[in-house]
């Protein structure tokens, strides 16, 4: 039997299946009893499971990430939510510096089981703090595991398999994506240790690799090119560290052409991942173009609307990119 | 204390000399408690003498003439409760019971210590005795503490957390959120301040402009108890109170214990050329306030100790420290495994 939902409900059922589920389960953070800033994603948690475990908080990014840190070192399934990346700032010592570490720190004796939820909230003129999407840096990180899920399903099953796993956890969903719909079977755990990268379409002219609101705009780029009979393969890395690249190279390997579409920025970024780890993998003139990265330009996001525009990576722009590739 | 957070005497060395009062107090566990503060000096002038001797790599916080507040603290934990720590934890985990061996396997980079030779000095673990971890960035272990304090309210289990850190630990952002937080939340917690006047070389007074850090438990409308912390009893005492407090779920509890640290900031150095406001008169007179010979007198001018028990356990504390060492030495090392394994609990990336 299939169920109706939007990315955001998707969400919103994840959160409900462990909360009824799991005792151990609590959820804390900054306008989680809010749709402002959690979108219809946690409608009504607070009133179906109470207060005490769904914690809005005072105006403390470090300290409700640190919090959940050390719930999780005492056997609780913390869900901690970032209503925007750019807060999240304020909590880099206790993502970075020990939930990431502290299995290794400790001998692999412990290890705090939290998930940190961190939303990318971007458009609308916002601008260059309210806008950003860091998973890059965060997938740089040995020890935490990032997942950005693109998809209806992925929201609902790969939030459930983030908090059931056992290590640290940053979750990153895109509110630009909280309208896609599509219609789920019902929900089965799942281990986040074995999810890898997803092929969403099968083609041999071109391999399309994306993550989060990207994918949208691969798939998207996918149809535009299947009507001019050209064949892409989408891939949807879905979990970003570890990172699995070998789904990728086999693509490649096939196509020979190769186009990563990211959200984030090219300096150091995943896109830039993405190209060695198939370069290094594949053999030697594998490539019949040189790989190419879409992503942001390197500067922080604008408010003006016209620049706006211009900054976030367009459909035509992307189609033009894939075309120029299968020349 | 006088209301404008100043220590006043609390904070003379010439003051508070005195024994440790120990009426009313239980004879046994009292020489229990010494037996403990024992085995902590020692173990650390070990230790010191091994950094000294270049049989230790990482650096050593060490933690001489502090030993009465872990003491005292650890006196009103149970097994179950969550404890964390900082870079000078050593006390610490000892107090709660941890192996001698392990710890000193642990900062010889063993497989056989505390974090499987995995942390050091600085990064401790010892669970099954209550001790969840030890950390070295300053202030890191405030909300995690606060976080277990809460799992424990939400598991209903009656169990606190406890943290343990300095006087320049207050200084950071996330001590000021984690203070408000846990007051909100009701989180039973007890935050224990060794507010040992310094913050690596630098005396308080150059960083704060009053000496009391209870003042942000005040601001946070937390109890807070202040006290000489080189008295067993007294620290003990408090803890008690904020501890019975807590465990009811009527929120954090906030102890700060006055104390001097021997040695510098790392390693065995006295750190007298590159502190600033410290000198080697300080150290000295320090010396003369130490907190386990004013509970040795305590003990005897109540007629429940002599010099004759004390040689013999010194003796005995000596020997169980040279055994610890000595295995910790011939101990294995991790193997190279060990690098990767432990990133992700569930075990390494499978390439």
């Amino acid at each position: 039997m299939l169920t109706h939902y939007n990315y955001g409900t998707a969400m919103l059922a994840a959160f409900g299946y462990l909360l009824e589920k799991y005792p151990d389960v609590f959820v804390i953070g900054q306008g989680v009893w809010s749709p402002w800033y959690v979108g219809n994603s946690m409608t009504n948690l607070e009133k179906r499971f109470g207060v005490d475990r769904v914690i809005d908080t005072p105006v403390a990014e470090s300290a409700c990430t640190g919090v959940a840190v050390g719930a999780a070192l005492a056997g609780m399934k913390p869900i901690v939510v970032h209503p925007r990346m750019d807060f999240m700032l304020y909590a880099m010592d206790a993502i970075v510096n020990q939930a990431a570490k502290w299995s290794h720190m400790m001998g692999g004796q412990s290890s705090p089981g939290l998930t940190i939820r961190s939303i990318i909230n971007r458009g609308g003129e916002q601008g260059a703090q309210h806008s950003q999407a860091l998973h890059a840096w965060f997938a740089h990180v040995p020890g935490l595991r990032v997942v950005m899920p693109a998809t209806v399903a992925d929201a609902r099953d790969l939030l459930i398999a983030s908090v059931l796993c056992p290590s640290p956890v940053l979750f990153i969903d895109d509110r630009w994506l909280y309208a896609l719909e599509d219609d789920l079977p019902p929900i089965i755990e799942r281990d986040l240790s074995l999810e890898r990268p997803l092929c969403l379409t099968k083609g041999a002219d071109i391999t399309i690799v994306a993550s989060g609101y990207s994918t949208q705009l691969a798939l998207d780029t996918a149809k535009e090119l299947a009507l001019q009979e050209m064949n892409a393969e989408v891939i949807d890395l879905r979990v970003l560290n570890p990172f699995y690249p070998e789904l990728i190279a086999e693509s490649v390997a096939k196509t020979g052409r190769l186009l990563v579409i990211d959200g984030g920025w090219k300096s150091c970024g995943m896109a830039g991942e993405v190209i060695a780890s198939v370069t290094e993998r594949v053999p030697v003139g594998a490539f019949r173009k040189p790989p190419v990265r879409v992503t942001l330009p390197d500067a922080p996001a604008p408010t003006s609307v016209v620049l706006e525009t211009a900054y976030y990576p367009s459909n035509d722009l992307i189609l033009k990119t894939a075309k120029d590739l299968l020349k | 204390m006088n209301n404008d957070w100043s220590f006043g005497s609390l904070a003379d060395p010439l003051q508070h000399q005195q024994p440790v009062n120990v009426e009313g107090q239980n004879a046994t566990v009292l020489i229990r408690q010494l037996e403990m503060m024992l085995r902590i000096r020692m173990a650390e002038r070990c230790l010191a003498n091994g950094k000294r001797d270049g049989l230790i790599g990482g650096p050593v916080h060490l933690g001489v003439g502090q030993e009465a507040i872990a003491v005292g603290v650890a006196a009103e934990l149970r097994k179950t409760d969550r404890v964390f720590g900082t870079h000078r934890s050593h006390a610490h985990v000892l107090s709660l019971g941890a192996d001698l061996r392990r710890l000193f396997s642990e900062i010889l980079g063993r497989d056989t210590g505390l974090s499987r030779g995995m942390g050091g000095s600085m990064h401790l673990w010892d669970q099954q005795n209550g001790f969840y971890g030890s950390v070295p960035i300053v202030s890191a272990t405030i909300p995690l503490a606060v976080g277990a304090a809460l799992a424990a309210k939400l598991q209903c289990s009656g169990d606190i957390g406890v943290v343990y850190f300095g006087d320049g630990a207050v200084e950071e952002g996330v001590f000021h959120e984690s203070l408000n937080l846990a007051r909100m939340l009701k989180a039973p917690v007890l935050f224990v301040v060794e507010n040992n006047l310094f913050a690596s070389h630098m005396h308080i007074s150059l960083r704060q402009p009053k000496e009391a850090t209870s003042r942000f438990a005040a601001a946070n409308d937390i109890p807070y108890v202040l006290v000489d912390g080189n008295d067993v009893v007294q620290v003990r005492l408090a803890a008690a109170k904020l501890i019975v407090a807590a465990r009811t779920c009527n929120g954090p509890g906030f102890l700060e214990a006055v104390t001097y640290r021997w040695y510098g900031h790392v390693d065995w150095r006295e750190d007298i050329d590159v502190g600033v406001n410290r000198s080697i008169d300080d150290v000295t007179l320090w010396h003369k306030r130490d907190p386990i010979a004013r509970l040795i007198a305590g003990l005897e001018g109540a007629g429940l100790f002599d010099l004759e028990r004390l040689k013999e356990m010194e003796h005995k504390v000596a020997k169980e420290i040279e055994v610890a060492w000595n295995m910790a030495m011939s101990d294995p090392f991790p193997t190279p495994l060990a690098l990767i394994s432990r990133v992700y609990a569930e075990g390494g990336k499978s390439e």
